[in-house]
């Protein structure tokens, strides 16, 4: 038996969960009783009831936009709720601000983490819990201990006089739980906390998560992602628009009905799409490397060719890399080493005016910070690329008949919902948002699409309408990069699949044949030999 | 953070260690220019000075014009070709001490066949200094809080003029520094409200309270005390200098330390107080902590707004200090706008120093070393227009803006107003 | 499913219910926010700059001391006070309406213009007076739709005069027509690089204009002391420029007393050209995409560095513009004290007028027309001149944070849009 199926097997038995702790009794620690919020437009939670019980742990899931963060900053006195009542170990508990919160013996760890980089970790720890002394003078000593004591018990390992911005993502996300931990919380709750981990740090996570529950905390954590709460939660509540929609367990659920009870219906996991002839390769990338922020190589010599009229699929956890190799093709980020070629011609230090001429376009990762001025008219918005071309430019001079004339056919063309193409762009919502920039990027002569999660945040109907405009685009002979952490949106989508790990390409391979699990252990940086293929 | 600035940080290091490198083989062969016409010639630096009818004495510091300038030359050049070749670990500490060898050489150079008192324009320099040292002060405070104060110069301006109607009303000159200081923090408090309250931004709150203040100091003298009440601008004689007992007597140092006006004592206690009260305090890592990222400070219960209203005030009152020792701690009065830029460049000085008590002040006393040497150069005949050496301190802080002496540490969200939902 | 959800929290309509007359006034008849708010606030600040006029009187204080005993006459003392000051800061300004509808009678009768000209001085004045604060307007408005805060107009002004004034005095034997604009361009041309110093500084290395302008205003002063004590002054030795040659002079369109010279309109006519190049050409669509989202910008393929130098150089020009015409037009040589604050208020006028020409070029009016008549206020109402900046500080305060007027007034909360000069880390 080769190395990979031994692998295979440990890795089945890292994700299965735990058995619960039958010393249980099942206390009810925390109650959330009819919790609404309305914000300008939008209800984000409708008359919620949720419980957790001591010692367990609770999952979260929900699409994008259901009210999950909503609901926990609530719990954590980061906002107030218009209605409900929250009753902690059965007593009523107010909580106006995470004062509040902590005292009751709740933490969180959001998602984006709330650190400060130019302090040490013993500083970001203590921060609002100081340990003086004489009065106002920080007890450093006291707190690197009691640090080191909290690293030990819960396997946390970390240095207390490291400065953060040092730190790796995943020791950061260790920082950010000893917070928590250091204030004593009881209750822990987590907000997507594998999103921004490698396979192995969240792996590490987990384990950190299950230390924690053995020594008595419970753990609520806010996720969309299917697999994981099969893998770790003890019980998982489905949230759908603000509301509850369902409590099960990953023993009476499948993934199918955790997805439909996320979405609404039954979700269809592909897009009807015809096979695939592709032509001449439109894309050609050779040996790229490029660095990131932090001069450290992200893309790692990574090789590979689009083809017209193919979608090719960029799969994998976001922080492999993907991000610095769709900056340089798109000529923001210019590489160390390596080639890009774009119908033949290099591409690999042009700017991303060059690139766009050459008759290539970007769908942004970051729709309203990249690409679109949000207080610029929508007709301006359209053109946010191309104002200075004819039509709608002539030397210098802006066309405005020209413009707005396009404007009102894009609007009409790509169905944006709209009063007027001449209200601000920060006026339309998220999925019109998007809508805008595919409008724009698609009405030229394009050869070459890069897809940046192009339905981050979006709801069903938009992301439907998107996907079937980048098909469509495939069928009129577009090369297509799709790039997203969404792996049913590649999977249904891609023509190939690539999967990319630590700046890497392990493998590319044509989507009909491959399973969910060949690609999730791709992900996971596992590259099955040959043999263990056979074996599957 | 942007991609594209980190990204060409990378570049910009390697450019920068080069620049560095540029930057100090100029100095050298400027510094080897100076040498024509200096042999044989002596460059005396009277270190002795009388002060109070004593003299403190100190041998004259005499030193061979042509070969100190050579020797010091030949430093600048050797370190220069050291930064090209290998780059130094800590460019900060390296460029500093090159500008001061070069200083050093431009003065032996100044006084080559005379004599410049030495002590004398090191006692002038922290004497001018310090309204910039306390603006510097005034700023780090509000800044290290996340919020920029531009409008210091305004509210030194309304300190100087309260302190002098204060003093003068009440006949008490202490009076009239705390009159001064709680003016500074009055104008503070509109600058807080505004741009914490009101998320103004900052830049143009503090752009009123100068204009605000320019024009009702301006216009209350004109109104009621130029010519009305000319008794209003008499606060009597300023603040004279008070000795320290022993140590005032120490040669060289002594004068320039522990002879001076108490506002300078408290200026150089205001400093250390600030270093450890940033550094070592809990409320210090807290306020740093709202300047560097609020939202997490939010997150863990840290009132953002209190804070920065807190310092803010602070760096008001701090203000309002420095413009009451412009006029009843220096000259004994009020002149419209006698503010006079000091508080744009104590914001230079706090840069220049990298948002750090210690190196604020040492930004000040550059400043202040230039602002004195302009005078004594003058005097002296140089051959340099002043006027072109007065651009020194501003040159000098652009260059440092531009990153060329190591990076810059602004606190993170500094300038940004913070939204609680 | 595809509706698009409400609008962003920052974009509500106003209440149903006004609140207040000055809601009935302005919200029902559909005037919008942008209008009246700085309306409004000039108001407010004129109506509080009166009370503290009144309050310096001595008449008034005097009044106000037996105020239970007769309480009229401490109003009237108040209310006589203000109206004179303001009555005389109206004739500074415009001059004496009566006074001259007469004397254009008389001038029909009798052909005899001095007298006229004499009437209208005070209008023509304010015209003068107005017209580098509409070109120094433009150059910060111009700053910031680019996101660029350009504090250094002082500084530009001061550079440009002297380089123009070079050009204007040391040049010989060119016809007008060719010397005039050579001066002009000579003034723009050291504006334009005097700020593109900073902007480069910007662009690559990130620091903040703010203080660099600041710092290069500095450099400015000295460079121009410096200058008038040495090169450039006068050969009896006076720190003053020699006087520009007739031929750079810009001309004036009625004989003296009347000083109004042809840069009012061509100040006008950059205002149009301001409009022109950010909202109709390419350059100026690139700037305010810059301003308002780099990031989109660089995205879009513009290069911010370049933009941030051009928006910069721009602005640098029209600055040294605004110092160059009021020389060439009026004082014809350069002095130390060359500038009341030009560069500063501009400022002012740049936020008054919501960035856009039209507004400064408004806002403009009103703070030359302003100064204009301060000087007759002080002389015959013994207001000092300084009431002006107060007036334009609370302006400024009033139009920054608009809650304070609308809140005064128990306005709605409509929100008004703001320039891309406000970066909010949360973004929109």
């Amino acid at each position: 038996m080769g190395v990979g199926h031994h692998l295979i097997q440990n890795t089945r038995l890292m994700l299965r969960p735990r058995a619960l702790n039958k010393d249980l009794d099942m206390t009810e620690l925390l109650e959330l009783r009819g919790i609404t919020k309305s914000f300008p437009g939008v209800r984000a939670n409708d008359h919620i009831d949720l419980t957790l019980y001591e010692g367990e742990i609770l999952a979260i899931l929900g699409e994008n936009g259901a009210g999950k963060t909503t609901l926990m900053n609530i719990l954590y006195g980061l906002y107030s709720p218009d209605e409900g009542e929250i009753l902690v170990r059965g007593s009523k508990a107010s909580i106006h601000s995470p004062r509040d919160a902590i005292h009751l013996g709740i933490g969180m760890v959001h998602q984006h983490f709330m650190l400060v980089p130019v302090f040490t970790v013993a500083e970001n720890v203590m921060l609002g819990v100081e340990s003086t002394r004489l009065g106002g003078f920080l007890d450093r000593q006291v707190v690197s201990d009691r640090i080191r004591g909290i690293s030990a018990r819960f396997g946390l390992k970390v240095d207390p006089g490291a400065f953060v911005e040092d730190l790796s993502v995943g020791v950061q996300q260790r920082v950010e739980i000893i917070k928590v931990l250091y204030r004593e919380a009881d209750i822990l709750i987590f907000d997507e906390p594998t999103a921004v981990l490698t396979p192995q740090e969240a792996e590490d996570f987990f384990r950190v998560v299950h230390s924690l529950v053995d020594q008595g905390k419970s753990v609520i954590f806010i996720t969309h992602k299917l697999k994981e709460v099969q893998a770790i939660a003890n019980r998982i509540t489905v949230l759908r628009n603000g509301r509850v929609v369902g409590t099960t367990t990953p023993a009476q659920a499948t993934e199918a009905s955790l997805a439909s009870m996320m979405v609404g219906r039954e979700v269809i996991l592909t897009v009807r799409k015809g096979p695939t002839k592709p032509a001449d390769i439109v894309l050609d990338v050779a040996d790229l490397r490029v660095l990131d922020d932090r001069h450290l190589t992200a893309v790692d010599g990574v090789t590979f060719q689009v083809r017209a009229g193919e979608i090719l699929g960029i799969a994998g956890v976001q922080g492999n890399g993907q991000k610095e190799l769709v900056e340089a093709l798109a000529g923001l980020r210019p590489p160390v080493d390596g080639h890009v070629e774009i119908l033949g011609n290099d591409t690999s230090q042009s700017t991303p005016r060059q690139i766009r001429e050459v008759g290539s376009a970007h769908v942004p990762e970051d729709r309203q910070r990249d690409g679109l001025v949000l207080s610029f008219p929508i007709a301006d918005n359209l053109v946010l690329n191309t104002y200075y071309e004819r039509p709608f430019a002539r030397g210098i001079n802006l066309q405005r008949q020209a413009i707005d004339a396009a404007a009102r056919q894009r609007v009409e063309q790509f169905d944006i919902r709209t009063p007027g193409i001449f209200l601000q762009a920060s006026s339309l919502s998220g999925g019109n948002q998007q809508k805008v920039i595919v409008a724009r990027e698609f009405s030229r002569k394009i050869k070459l699409l890069i897809a940046s999660q192009p339905t981050r945040g979006l709801d069903v109907g938009s992301i439907e309408y998107i996907h079937g405009r980048i098909v469509e685009k495939r069928d009129e002979g577009c090369a297509v990069l799709l790039v997203s952490p969404e792996l049913d949106e590649i999977m249904s989508l891609s023509d190939r699949i690539a999967v990319m790990f630590a700046g890497k390409i392990l493998d590319i391979l044509p989507a009909k044949d491959v399973t969910k699990e060949e690609l999730g252990l791709l992900m996971a940086g596992i590259r099955p030999t040959a043999q263990d293929r056979l074996l599957q | 953070m942007q991609q594209s600035a980190m990204l060409s940080a990378l570049i910009k290091n390697r450019r920068r260690n080069f620049t560095v490198g540029l930057f100090l083989i100029v100095e050298a062969l400027l510094i080897f220019l100076l040498l024509g016409d200096t042999s044989g010639k002596v460059s005396t630096f009277v270190l002795a000075i009388t002060r109070a009818g004593t003299n403190i004495g100190a041998p004259d510091l005499v030193v061979p014009t042509w070969s100190s300038i050579l020797a010091l030359g030949t430093l600048v050049g050797v370190t220069a070709l050291w930064q090209l070749i290998r780059g130094f670990q800590r460019t900060n500490a390296v460029v500093i001490s090159m500008v001061a060898v070069g200083i050093a050489a431009f003065l032996i150079w100044a006084t080559r066949d005379k004599s410049l008192n030495l002590t004398g324009m090191l006692v002038s320099s922290v004497i001018r200094a310090t309204p910039i040292a306390l603006a510097a002060l005034s700023g780090l405070y509000s800044e290290r809080s996340g919020v920029v104060n531009i409008g210091i110069e305004g509210m030194m301006l309304m300190g100087a003029f309260v302190s002098v109607v204060a003093a003068s009303v009440a006949g008490n000159l202490y009076v009239g520094f705390a009159a001064g200081i709680l003016a500074g923090v009055v104008l503070a408090l509109l600058h807080a409200v505004l741009s914490i309250r009101y998320s103004v931004n900052q830049i143009v709150s503090g752009t009123s309270i100068i204009i605000l203040s320019l024009g009702l100091t301006s216009y209350i003298f004109r109104a009621f005390i130029d010519p009305p009440h000319p008794e209003l601008n008499s606060p009597g004689s300023p603040l004279a200098a008070v000795a320290i007992p022993f140590l005032w007597r120490i040669p060289v140092v002594g004068p320039i330390l522990f002879n001076q006006s108490p506002i300078i004592y408290i200026l150089f206690m205001l400093l250390i107080a600030t270093q450890i009260f940033f550094y070592s305090t809990k409320w210090g890592l807290r306020i740093r902590s709202v300047g560097e990222n609020p939202k997490a400070a939010d997150t863990l219960g840290i009132n953002v707004s209190r804070l920065r209203y807190i310092s803010v005030l602070i760096s008001g009152g701090i203000a309002g200090l420095g413009g009451a020792y412009m006029s009843i701690g220096s000259v004994g009065f009020f002149n419209e706008g006698m503010s006079a830029g000091k508080g744009f460049l104590g914001l230079a000085a706090m840069i220049f120093g990298n948002w750090n008590p210690g190196g604020a002040f040492l930004g000040s006393l550059v400043f202040g070393f230039f602002d004195s040497w302009q005078e004594k150069l003058s005097i002296l005949q140089v051959g340099v227009p002043t006027e072109l050496l007065g651009m020194a301190p501003y040159i000098a802080t652009m260059i440092v803006l531009a990153g060329f002496i190591g990076r810059s540490r602004m606190p993170a969200a500094d300038g940004t107003p913070y939204e609680k939902q | 499913m595809g509706k698009p959800t409400a609008k962003s929290p920052r974009a509500q309509g106003p209440d149903p219910a006004p609140r207040s007359p000055w809601s009935r006034l302005f919200v029902r008849k559909g005037i919008p926010e942008m209008v009246y708010l700085p309306i409004l606030s000039v108001f407010t600040a004129f109506v509080i700059g009166g009370f503290i006029t009144a309050f310096s009187a001595t008449t008034t204080l005097d009044a106000w001391s037996t105020f239970f005993q007769e309480p009229v006459r401490a109003l009237a003392a108040t209310w006589g006070t203000i109206r004179e000051a303001y009555s005389a800061m109206f004739v500074g300004a415009f001059g004496n309406p009566i006074e001259v509808f007469r004397q254009v009678m008389s001038w029909i009768q009798t052909g005899e213009s001095k007298a006229l000209l004499a009437s209208i001085r005070p209008l023509s004045e304010s015209m003068v007076i107005s017209t580098p604060y509409i070109i120094a307007g433009l150059a910060v408005a111009v700053g910031f739709r680019g996101g660029l805060f350009n504090i250094g107009a002082e500084g530009q002004l001061f550079v440009s005069g002297m380089a123009a004034a070079y050009v204007g005095y040391a040049v010989h034997g060119l016809p007008w027509f060719i010397h005039l604009p050579l001066a002009i361009l000579a003034g723009a041309l050291a504006g334009a690089s005097w700020a593109a110093i900073p902007g480069y500084l910007k662009a690559a290395t990130g620091a903040h204009e703010v203080i660099n302008t600041i710092m290069m205003n500095y450099i400015a002063f000295r460079l121009t002391e410096f200058l008038l004590n040495g090169p450039m002054a006068r050969p009896d030795g006076l720190p003053i420029t020699p006087e520009v040659l007739a031929t750079a002079y810009i001309p004036r369109l009625l004989p003296m007393p009347v000083r109004l010279h042809w840069g009012f309109f061509i100040a006008l006519a950059l205002a149009a050209l301001v409009y022109w190049f950010l909202w109709k050409t390419t350059y100026g669509m690139e700037i305010r995409m810059v301003g308002a989202n780099p990031r989109a910008a660089r995205y879009a393929g513009i290069s911010v560095t370049r933009i941030t130098v051009l928006t910069m150089a721009i602005s640098g020009a029209l600055a040294g513009l605004a110092g160059t015409i009021h020389m060439l037009g009026v004082e014809h040589r350069m002095v130390r004290a060359f500038s009341p604050g030009y560069g500063f208020d501009a400022i002012a006028l740049a936020l008054l007028g919501n960035s856009h020409p039209l507004g400064v070029v408004l806002a403009a009016l009103l703070f030359g027309f302003m100064r204009g008549g301060a000087a007759r206020m002080q002389s015959l109402a013994g207001t000092p001149v300084e009431l002006i900046r107060v007036i334009q500080g609370l302006v400024i305060v009033f139009i920054a944070a608009p809650e304070i007027i609308r809140g005064l007034y128990r306005l709605s909360s409509a929100r008004l849009e703001r320039l891309p000069q406000r970066r909010n880390a949360d973004g929109v």
